[in-house]
C-alpha cells in the first residue's frame, strides 16, 4: 500500500496523485501514439478504423458520464445530440467555414439546442429527462426526414473533408492523420472533465447526484448547475457527432438512430457510472460486442461448420451484460477493478464489504 | 364521416396506449420504479396469448387464451419483481430504469427466438368483422377495445376502491412505512402490483395484437405509452388513459390534415405533444407536485 | 440592544389542514445560541425549512440581517450566511468527505464554468483558498482520518460530524443545527457540546439549533424556546423554560392524562401528519 504523504494543498490539486500514477498514464499515451506503427507494418489498417471508432465513442462516452455519472441525471437521448453536432458541422463547412472553427461550434451549437429543449425539464424529476430526451432521440431520423432541404433526408449527406491550413484529412486516404485527430479531441475531452472535477462546477454537479436538498441548501442553483451539465454533456456529444460524420463519411436519417442512444447510455453502466475510466471501458466493451460476435460466428462456421445467425443477439448479448453488472456489481466495470485493487493493496486485510453501499428501503423523493 | 371514422380508430389506439400507460404508473405510484420495459410486456403478453391460441401452436380456445396469458404475465411480473427487482432496493432509480431497459432488449429477442421475428397475426373469432351503422364502417376488434378498456378501468377502479388489497395496495403506494407499520406486508404487495400490471399488459397486448400483426419490436410501441404517461402527469391512473387517448387521436388525425409533404408529422406528432406537454405543463395534465421532505 | 440576527415576526405554515407552525414570533440576537426543543411533530424542523426557504410561510415575516428572507430562494439563503444540517444526514454519499466539505464553501465561488474547464490561474488560486478553509474544518472538528474516505463507508457519528463541517466550511454568520446529538453516544453527544461552545465562542457565529437532549440544550444554549403543535410555549433560560409550567404539561401530557385517551389521539394524528 502507498502512502502519499501531503504537503500542500496542490498535492489534492494535481491531476496525478504520485510519480507512478503519472508514469502509467504517460506510457498509456505513448502506447496510443505509437499504435498505428503497428498497422503501418501490417499495412492494413482496417482495425485503425475500428479503434477510431472507438475513440469517437468514448467522446461521446464521456459527455453523457458527465451528466449521467457525474451529476445523477439520464438521458435516453444523446444520439440526438450527435446528430445535431454532425449536421451542424457539415452545414457550417459546407457554409466555408475552416474546419478548425466550423467543429467547435458544431458542438456548441449541439450543447446549446439541446440545452434549450431539455431546460423546462430540467427543473423536474429525472425521470422527466429521461423520457424527453427519449422522446428527442426518437424524433430525430423524423426531423432530418421532415428537414430534407438541409439535410439530404432518406438521401443522405456525404460529409465533407477535414481541412486544417490546408492539409486534407479522409478517414480513407488518411486513416493516420484521422486517428491521431480523435486522439487529441479525446485528450483534450478528458483534460476538460478531469479540470471540471477538481474545480466548484464538478462538485456541485456532484452534489445534485447525491442529495437536491442539501445541494440547494449549501447553495447551488439546481436549475442552472443541471443545465451547464447538460449543456456541457450535449457539447461532447456534438463534438463525437461530428468526428462520427467524418468517420463515416456519409450520413443519412437512420445514421444516429435510438439504438445508438441507448447504446451510450448502457455502455457507460457498464464501465463504471462516474468514472473516467468508466467512459472509456463501455465505449471499449460496446465496440468489442460486435466484433466478437461476428468472429465467433466465422469460427463456429468454419471449424464445427455451425451457422448461427440470430437476428438481435447482438443486443441481447450486451442487455444481458447491463443485467449482470447492475444486479451484481453496479459500479461497473471500473469499480470492479478498484476492488481487485484494493483487494491487492490491503492483502490480507480486505473485508468484503468495504465497498457496501448502505441500503436504504426506499430512496423516495415524493412527500410522505 | 371521415372524421368520426378516423376518431374512432384513433381512439381504439389510444386505448391501447393508455393500457400500456396505465401499467407503466400503476407500478411507478407503487415503488417507484420507472418499468421502461413495459411495453415489451405488453409485447410478451401478446405473444404469449398467440401461443396458446393460434392453431400452428396449442389452438386453444381465444378467450381461454387471454385468461391464459393474463395468469403467465401476472406469475411473470411477480417473479420479475421478487427475483429481481426486490434485492434491488435502495438503488438508484437510474439502476432500474437502466435494468429495465436491458431487460426489455432481452425480451424482444426471447420472443423473436420462441416465436418469430417476423410479424404474425393473432387468430381472433372476429377477426375481419365489420359492423355498419349509418354509413360508418367500423371494425369489431375496434369496437371491442374500446368496450374492453373501458371495462378493465371500471374493475381497477372498483378493485381500488373496495377490495382490501386494492386498498392495503394504495396505501402502500403512498406511505410505504406506514403501511409497514400497520401490517400491511409491502414487499409481496409490491410484487402483487407487478403482477397486476403484468395482467393489465397482457389485456393491452391482445387487443394490440387484435388489430394487427404483432412482432417482436411492437414493445417500441411502449414509448408512445411513457408519453402519454407523462402527458397524463405520471403518478395518475386516469391521466395515464387520457393521455393514450389523446395520443391516439393525434396521429391519424395529424397524418390526415399535415399539409402536403409533410405526412411525417404524424410520426413526431405524439413526442412533440410530449415534449410540448412538458415544457408548458411540467407535471403534465394531472400533475400533483410532489417534493422531497427533509 | 442592537436589532436581532434573525427575526421570525408570526410566522405561520399549513400542510393541508394542518398547522405546523402556527404564528409563532421568535428573534436570534448575534452571537447566542438559541435552542428549540418541543415533543415531535411541534414544528420545529419546519421552522428551519422555512429558514431555508424549502416552504413558504401562509404569513408572517422573516429578517435575516435586516434582509428580507422571504425574497430569497433556496440556493440564495447561503450567501447571506446561513447554514444548516438536517435531522436525517443529508450528505453526498458517493463523494469523499474532502469533496462534501469543498461544498460547502460554494458560496464563496468567484471562477466560472469556462476558467474551471481550462483551469486558469485564478481558478487554481481559488481552489488553494478553498482547501485552505477546508483543512481548517478538518482540523478543528478532527476530521483528518476520515479525510479522503467515501460517505457511504462512514459511520454514522462521524457522519454527524461532517455535516457540521460542511456548514462550518460556508463560514456562516448564523448556524442552523437539526438534531445535532440525535443518535450520538454519551461521548459523541459531549464532543458535539465542545464544538458548538468552540463554534460560538472562538468562530462567533451564531447558532440556531433544534435539540431533544436537554442535557446538551442546557448546556450549550444561551435561551430556549419550546413549542408544542406549532405554537410557542415558553421563551428564556434553558432553566425557565423547563420549569414553565406549559411546558411540563407538554412534555410529560397531565391534561391529556387527566381527559382520557381523547387529546392524546388528537394529538399523535397531528404528530403523525405534520
Amino acid at each position: 500500500m502507498r502512502f502519499v504523504f501531503k504537503t500542500s494543498y496542490d498535492a489534492d490539486i494535481k491531476w496525478f496523485k504520485h510519480g507512478a500514477q503519472l508514469f502509467w498514464y504517460i506510457l498509456l499515451l505513448a502506447a496510443l501514439i505509437a499504435l498505428p506503427l503497428i498497422f503501418v507494418w501490417t499495412g492494413n489498417p482496417y482495425l485503425l478504423g475500428e479503434i477510431t471508432a472507438v475513440l469517437i465513442f468514448s467522446v461521446s462516452c464521456l459527455g453523457l458520464m458527465l451528466l449521467t455519472g457525474q451529476t445523477g441525471l439520464a438521458s435516453l437521448g444523446h444520439a440526438a445530440f450527435m446528430a445535431m453536432g454532425c449536421y451542424a458541422n457539415i452545414l457550417l463547412l459546407q457554409a466555408g467555414l475552416p474546419w478548425l472553427i466550423a467543429f467547435p461550434l458544431s458542438g456548441l451549437l449541439a450543447g446549446f439546442f439541446g440545452t434549450m429543449i431539455a431546460f423546462p425539464v430540467l427543473r423536474l424529476h429525472g425521470v422527466y429527462l429521461a423520457l424527453a430526451t427519449l422522446a428527442m432521440s426518437i424524433i430525430t431520423g423524423d426531423v432530418i426526414d421532415l428537414t430534407e432541404r438541409w439535410t439530404g433526408g432518406v438521401g443522405g449527406m456525404s460529409v465533407p473533408d477535414i481541412d486544417i491550413f490546408g492539409f486534407v484529412i479522409n478517414k480513407y486516404a488518411n486513416p493516420y492523420a484521422f486517428y491521431y485527430l480523435c486522439l487529441v479531441v479525446v485528450v483534450l475531452c478528458v483534460a476538460a472533465y478531469r479540470n471540471l472535477l477538481r474545480s466548484p462546477s464538478g462538485r456541485s454537479f456532484a452534489a445534485i447526484r447525491d442529495s437536491e436538498v442539501s445541494a440547494q441548501a449549501m447553495g447551488v442553483n439546481l436549475t442552472r448547475t443541471k443545465a451547464t451539465s447538460f449543456f456541457l454533456s450535449c457539447t461532447a456529444a456534438g463534438l463525437a457527432g461530428a468526428l462520427f460524420g467524418h468517420s463515416a463519411t456519409f450520413v443519412t436519417n437512420e445514421t444516429f438512430d435510438i439504438v445508438m442512444s441507448i447504446t451510450l447510455f448502457l455502455s457507460i453502466v457498464i464501465g463504471g457510472l462516474g468514472f473516467i475510466h468508466g467512459a472509456f471501458l463501455g465505449a471499449i466493451i460496446s465496440g468489442l460486442i460486435p466484433v466478437l460476435i461476428a468472429n465467433g460466428r466465422t469460427l463456429l462456421s468454419t471449424s464445427m461448420g455451425i451457422n448461427i445467425n440470430i437476428p438481435g443477439l447482438e443486443s441481447a448479448l450486451f442487455a444481458g451484460i447491463v443485467i449482470a453488472f447492475v444486479l451484481f456489481e453496479p459500479m461497473g466495470l471500473y469499480g470492479r477493478w478498484l476492488k481487485i485493487r484494493t483487494y491487492f493493496e490491503l492483502f490480507p486485510f480486505y473485508r468484503k464489504d468495504m465497498f457496501r453501499r448502505q441500503k436504504s428501503y426506499l430512496k423516495t423523493e415524493r412527500v410522505q | 364521416m371521415d372524421f368520426i371514422q378516423l376518431v374512432i380508430s384513433g381512439l381504439a389506439n389510444g386505448c391501447v396506449y393508455g393500457l400500456i400507460a396505465l401499467g407503466f404508473v400503476l407500478i411507478y405510484k407503487a415503488t417507484e420504479a420507472v418499468n421502461f420495459a413495459q411495453g415489451d410486456f405488453m409485447m410478451i403478453g401478446a405473444f404469449v396469448c398467440l401461443g396458446f391460441t393460434n392453431s400452428e401452436f396449442l389452438g386453444l380456445n381465444f378467450w381461454l387464451s387471454i385468461v391464459l396469458a393474463m395468469g403467465v404475465m401476472a406469475v411473470l411480473g411477480y417473479l420479475f419483481d421478487w427475483g429481481i427487482l426486490r434485492h434491488m432496493s435502495g438503488q438508484s432509480q437510474t439502476s432500474i430504469v437502466i435494468l429495465t431497459i436491458a431487460v426489455g432488449f432481452v425480451l424482444r429477442f426471447v420472443a423473436g427466438s420462441v416465436w418469430s421475428h417476423e410479424p404474425v397475426s393473432l387468430e381472433t373469432p372476429f377477426a375481419g368483422e365489420y359492423v355498419r351503422a349509418g354509413g360508418l364502417v367500423l371494425g369489431v376488434n375496434e369496437i371491442l377495445i374500446i368496450v374492453v378498456t373501458v371495462l378493465l378501468t371500471l374493475g381497477l377502479y372498483l378493485f381500488f376502491s373496495r377490495t382490501k388489497l386494492g386498498v392495503a395496495m394504495q396505501a402502500a403506494s403512498q406511505n410505504q412505512l406506514a403501511a409497514y407499520y400497520m401490517g400491511i406486508p409491502v414487499k409481496r404487495i409490491q410484487s402483487m402490483v407487478w403482477a397486476l400490471s403484468g395482467m393489465v399488459a397482457a389485456v393491452a397486448g391482445v387487443l394490440f395484437a387484435s388489430k394487427g400483426a404483432i412482432d417482436p419490436s411492437s414493445g417500441l410501441l411502449g414509448i408512445k405509452a411513457f408519453a402519454a404517461a407523462a402527458i397524463g402527469g405520471f403518478g395518475s391512473l386516469p391521466g395515464a388513459l387520457v393521455g393514450g387517448l389523446i395520443i391516439g387521436l393525434i396521429e391519424p388525425l395529424s397524418a390526415r390534415y399535415a399539409p402536403d409533404g409533410f405526412a411525417g408529422i404524424a410520426r413526431i406528432a405524439p413526442y412533440a405533444i410530449l415534449i410540448i406537454v412538458l415544457i408548458f405543463r411540467p407535471g403534465g395534465l394531472f400533475s400533483q407536485t410532489q417534493k422531497k421532505k427533509v | 440592544m442592537s436589532a436581532p440576527l434573525l427575526d421570525i415576526k408570526n410566522a405561520t405554515q399549513r400542510f393541508g389542514g394542518v398547522v405546523a407552525v402556527n404564528d409563532v414570533t421568535m428573534h436570534v440576537n448575534e452571537g447566542e445560541v438559541f435552542a428549540l426543543v418541543g415533543p415531535n411533530g411541534a414544528g420545529k424542523s419546519t421552522v428551519f425549512n422555512l429558514l431555508s426557504r424549502f416552504y413558504t410561510p401562509a404569513a408572517g415575516s422573516i429578517q435575516f440581517n435586516g434582509q428580507d428572507l422571504l425574497k430569497l430562494s433556496s440556493d440564495e439563503v447561503p450567501s447571506l450566511g446561513i447554514a444548516r444540517t438536517f435531522q436525517n444526514i443529508e450528505l453526498f454519499e458517493q463523494a469523499t468527505v474532502l469533496q462534501n466539505l469543498l461544498v460547502g464553501r460554494h458560496r464563496h465561488r468567484k471562477t466560472n464554468v469556462l476558467s474551471e474547464i481550462f483551469f486558469t490561474p485564478s481558478a487554481r488560486n481559488q481552489e488553494r483558498e478553498h482547501r485552505h478553509a477546508v483543512e481548517e474544518v478538518i482540523d478543528f472538528l478532527d476530521l483528518q482520518a476520515y479525510r479522503d474516505k467515501m460517505i457511504s463507508g462512514l459511520p454514522y457519528g462521524v457522519r454527524k460530524v461532517v455535516e457540521l463541517g460542511r456548514a462550518l466550511a460556508t463560514q456562516p454568520k448564523l448556524l442552523l443545527l437539526d438534531e445535532p446529538a440525535s443518535g450520538l453516544s454519551v461521548e459523541e453527544t459531549q464532543d458535539m457540546a465542545f464544538w458548538i461552545e468552540d463554534i460560538q465562542k472562538q468562530m462567533g457565529i451564531t447558532v440556531l439549533m433544534v435539540e431533544h437532549d436537554m442535557g446538551l440544550v442546557s448546556a450549550v444554549s444561551n435561551r430556549v424556546m419550546a413549542l408544542a403543535d406549532g405554537k410557542e410555549l415558553a421563551t428564556g433560560t434553558p432553566a425557565e423554560v423547563q420549569s414553565h409550567p406549559a411546558v411540563i404539561e407538554a412534555y410529560l401530557g397531565t391534561s391529556g392524562i387527566q381527559k382520557g385517551g381523547k387529546t392524546d389521539k388528537k394529538k399523535k394524528s397531528k404528530g403523525a401528519a405534520a
